[in-house]
């Protein structure tokens, strides 16, 4: 397989790369479903944090445990749980986020019967001194809850090598962006959406060798690649898992060259210090300067101006916002971005998805008039 | 209608609670203040239902509950009106519609009282949900005023001593924070002094919903959604000491003198969750045509939840504690315990819960609390599906059919 084909193969079953490394290698794996996970932690005591993004299939158990009113990753996720699709985790951790997740914690502790179980309580404010530290004794706790439950000791140099492996991993991530917003033609219209997923669910060390073979070759590339002369469009809404909108885009004539989502540009954002005294506060101050999360307090206007901040930056020509239903902390924002986004005379569209986006043609024929206009 | 349901007949109708006008004149007065704030020199605060109040009043910083104001707006059945304009305004119809409605007639000035008096602050506890800090982050843009946030953080399991390390000193910057807006010092015995008053009026407050344990119950659950204003806006105060002692007197008369408010009493019921607030009349109606009493709920319960265990302890001190723990802000199998205490506590039949699409900390996770009490106490409950402001989310026949149909399981 190429790089660019595990990618998607990874992409396509996530639960069935978790599955072939517990058959090959016996290793722990752990599952969460944000990106405010400290995965450095996980992976420092050895065992692979593998993201989930819920069922793309029927949800039929979860219905017994959650009302219609709650975001599809949560009932997808849980789905998935109770269907046995997720048998080779050996737990999960829950940071804190949502009033949705947190409630789907409970609901999973109480039946999805695995042998771990973690919440991570961080702060929902993070601009405080108090917050900051709270959240170091938070991943501290965690760091102590992991060793207990998989009796291994987690080393201050562990941490400072998951640290690096993960950096190397966000520079390499980086580089896959601004590659596609220079040559966007390089790219078929879902691979980076693909490498993205890739990145959340393969073990790190081999996700390392294989992105960086990636960008080698298709780096050797680059310089015969002619430029597309299409319309350059934004993602926002950041919501926690998205479904693969790529495709229609470029058929509406565009092409994605930015993104200010959570399992895209916001998941690289930020180096931890490799090689600090005390590792836990290094992780700790990534997520309190982390462009914030709408579930999570810093400043207010923060996120407006960090939309039209990219935008401007990477030349788009308009946003699209991808808004997940029944998604309270993004919806929340919507109306505050949006007037951000029209005071810079950015053009912006809203796309609501439930489920699975909405019939495909009938999204087209909006995001064609979309484009068009821009 | 079921055969053996009555019609309801208003002749048998209990009297009415007397303390109700004593209740509707100190809540006038209240909002007349407010919103003459301004020309009394006094600094309005918005604050959360579960929001630490005391540190305001011993501040002399007038609190305004936009959730008290969401509450009448559903009540005057202008819930859906205002939240369509939210809507109009980009915030999504999945949103609390306490939040939306609110949020419109900010800008609106429609509502029952024509907008609440304009913030000089905001202080935001988010121990009830994740919706009030984005509602509140959205009124410190609006009105472009400051704005404090306590986080207070969910108990799945335990309460970590570094919760209460970060709670206790975010009540201390609470206080500077009220310091700075304010312009004076805190007076830390004027402090204690509306600390005392607070664990006062909370601990009547919890006496006055105990009186339902008694069989029959001289109030009822939509009595209690009345009755609780002044515990969520007033609490602190002497106004709410004495008005809940006042109320306290009644209800034991009414024992006294064997007044029930349903009026043949046989099924004794426990509600969760928010009210509905425009269907109170008639859900009251519709069980008491049963002899059903709501006796208990988990919701007006949730302010007596927070009397603090002082001991020993400053009011500051115990407030980080309470205020963390308190019913919405714990997993569910903790939620379950407080439930089963009180359905022995209150001899409670049955259980309707509301899940309230509004309020996704208080309904998700319902099913499971609903099997456990079915399971472990073997008590029948019922679902119904609802909203507490946004009237287009309630389907009157198909809930009037389902309690029509639990109540004859209940019967049998
Ligand atoms: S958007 Fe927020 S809640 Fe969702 S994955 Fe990202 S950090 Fe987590
Ligand atoms: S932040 Fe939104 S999308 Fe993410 S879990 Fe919560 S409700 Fe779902
Ligand atoms: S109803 Fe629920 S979601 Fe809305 S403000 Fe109250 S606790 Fe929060």
């Amino acid at each position: 397989m190429t790089p660019a084909e595990r990618f998607r193969s990874v992409w396509r079953d996530p639960a069935g790369y978790g599955r072939s490394v517990k058959q090959e290698t016996g290793r722990s794996i752990l599952g969460f479903f944000c990106s405010y996970a400290p995965v450095e932690l996980i992976y420092a005591a050895g065992i692979l944090p593998l993201r989930l993004f819920g069922t793309r299939g029927e949800i039929s158990l979860a219905d017994t445990h959650l009302q219609s009113y709650c975001c599809s990753l949560v009932r997808g996720g849980l789905e998935d749980a109770l269907k046995g699709n997720l048998d080779f985790l050996d737990g999960a951790v829950f940071p804190h986020t949502c009033d949705s997740i947190q409630r789907l914690s409970d609901i999973w502790r109480l039946n999805a019967g695995f042998a771990h179980h973690f919440d991570a309580v961080l702060p929902v404010k993070l601009n405080t001194q108090s917050a900051r530290q709270y959240m170091i004794d938070v991943l501290s706790g965690f760091c102590r809850e992991l060793e207990t439950a998989f009796g291994k000791q987690i080393r201050d140099a562990d941490i400072n090598a998951a640290i690096c492996a993960y950096n190397q991993i966000r520079k390499q991530l980086k580089a896959v962006y601004a590659l596609r917003s220079q040559k966007p033609g390089l790219f078929e219209p879902s691979a980076v959406h693909w490498i993205m997923t890739a990145a959340m669910v393969m073990e790190p060390a081999a996700f390392l060798r294989d992105i960086t073979a990636f960008l080698d070759q298709i780096g050797s590339s680059a310089g015969d690649a002619p430029q597309t002369g299409r319309k350059r469009l934004m993602l926002a809404g950041g919501i926690c898992t998205h479904p693969d909108v790529y495709d229609l885009l470029a058929r509406a004539g565009a092409d994605v060259v930015w993104d200010d989502l959570c399992t895209g540009a916001r998941y690289f954002e930020g180096t931890i210090a490799e090689d600090a005294k005390d590792p836990l506060a290094a992780v700790a101050d990534r997520y309190l300067s982390r462009s914030v999360c709408p579930a999570k307090h810093a400043d207010i206007t923060a996120r407006g101006r960090h939309l039209v901040d990219a935008a401007r930056e990477q030349g788009v020509d308009g946003v699209v916002f991808l808004q997940l239903k029944f998604c309270d902390p993004h919806a929340f924002d919507y109306p505050y971005l949006k007037q951000f986004l029209d005071s810079a005379q950015i053009p912006s569209l809203l796309i609501e998805i439930e489920d699975q986006p909405p019939p495909g043609e009938q999204l087209l024929t909006r995001l064609e008039t979309f484009v068009d206009m821009l | 209608m079921a055969d053996n349901q009555k019609k309801h007949d208003p002749a048998k109708k209990a009297p009415k609670i007397q303390a109700v006008s004593r209740m509707k004149e100190i809540m006038t007065n209240y909002y007349i203040d407010a919103k003459t704030a301004r020309e009394q020199g006094k600094k309005v605060a918005w604050i959360t239902s579960g929001g630490p109040v005391e540190p305001l009043i011993a501040m002399d910083v007038i609190p305004v509950y936009p959730e008290n104001h969401g509450a009448m707006i559903g009540a005057s059945k202008m819930g859906a009106q205002l939240c369509e304009k939210a809507e109009e305004m980009g915030y999504s119809r999945d949103l609390c519609s306490y939040a939306r409605a609110d949020i419109a007639d900010s800008v609106e000035k429609t509502g029952p009282i024509g907008g609440l008096p304009e913030p000089d602050m905001l202080v935001c506890c988010n121990n009830i949900c994740g919706t009030v800090l984005k509602w509140y982050e959205t009124a410190a843009r609006y009105f472009n005023v400051p704005l404090f946030i306590l986080d207070t953080p969910f108990v799945h399991r335990e309460f970590s001593d570094s919760a209460r390390k970060y709670v206790l000193s975010q009540i201390y910057e609470y206080i500077g924070f009220l310091e700075t807006h304010c312009g004076t010092k805190m007076d830390y015995d004027r402090m204690e002094e509306v600390g005392r008053l607070s664990v006062e009026g909370t601990g009547l407050w919890q006496a006055v919903l105990d009186t339902c344990a008694h069989r029959p119950a001289p109030m009822t659950a939509f009595d209690a959604f009345f009755h609780l204003a002044l515990i969520v806006t007033l609490r602190g105060t002497q106004t709410a000491v004495d008005y809940y002692r006042q109320l306290h007197d009644e209800l034991n008369q009414r024992i006294a003198n064997g007044v029930s408010m349903v009026p043949d009493e046989k099924y004794r019921l426990l509600w969760d969750n928010l009210p509905v607030w425009y269907k109170t009349r008639w859900l009251s109606e519709k069980f008491a045509a049963h002899d059903a009493a709501l006796v208990a709920d988990t919701y007006t319960s949730a302010w007596s939840g927070m009397l603090p265990d002082m001991n020993g302890q400053t009011f500051l001190e115990a407030m980080a504690e309470t205020y963390t723990k308190v019913y919405i802000n714990i997993s569910i199998d903790m939620m379950f315990d407080i439930v089963a205490n009180m359905i022995e506590k209150y001899h409670v039949d049955g259980m309707v819960m509301h899940s309230n699409r509004s309020c996704k900390p208080y309904s998700l996770g319902q099913y499971d609390l609903r099997q456990m009490i079915m399971d472990r106490l073997g008590v029948p409950t019922l679902i119904i599906e609802a909203d507490m402001v946004d009237e287009r989310a309630f389907s009157e026949s198909q809930i009037d059919t389902r309690i029509d149909a639990f109540m004859e399981t209940l019967k049998s």
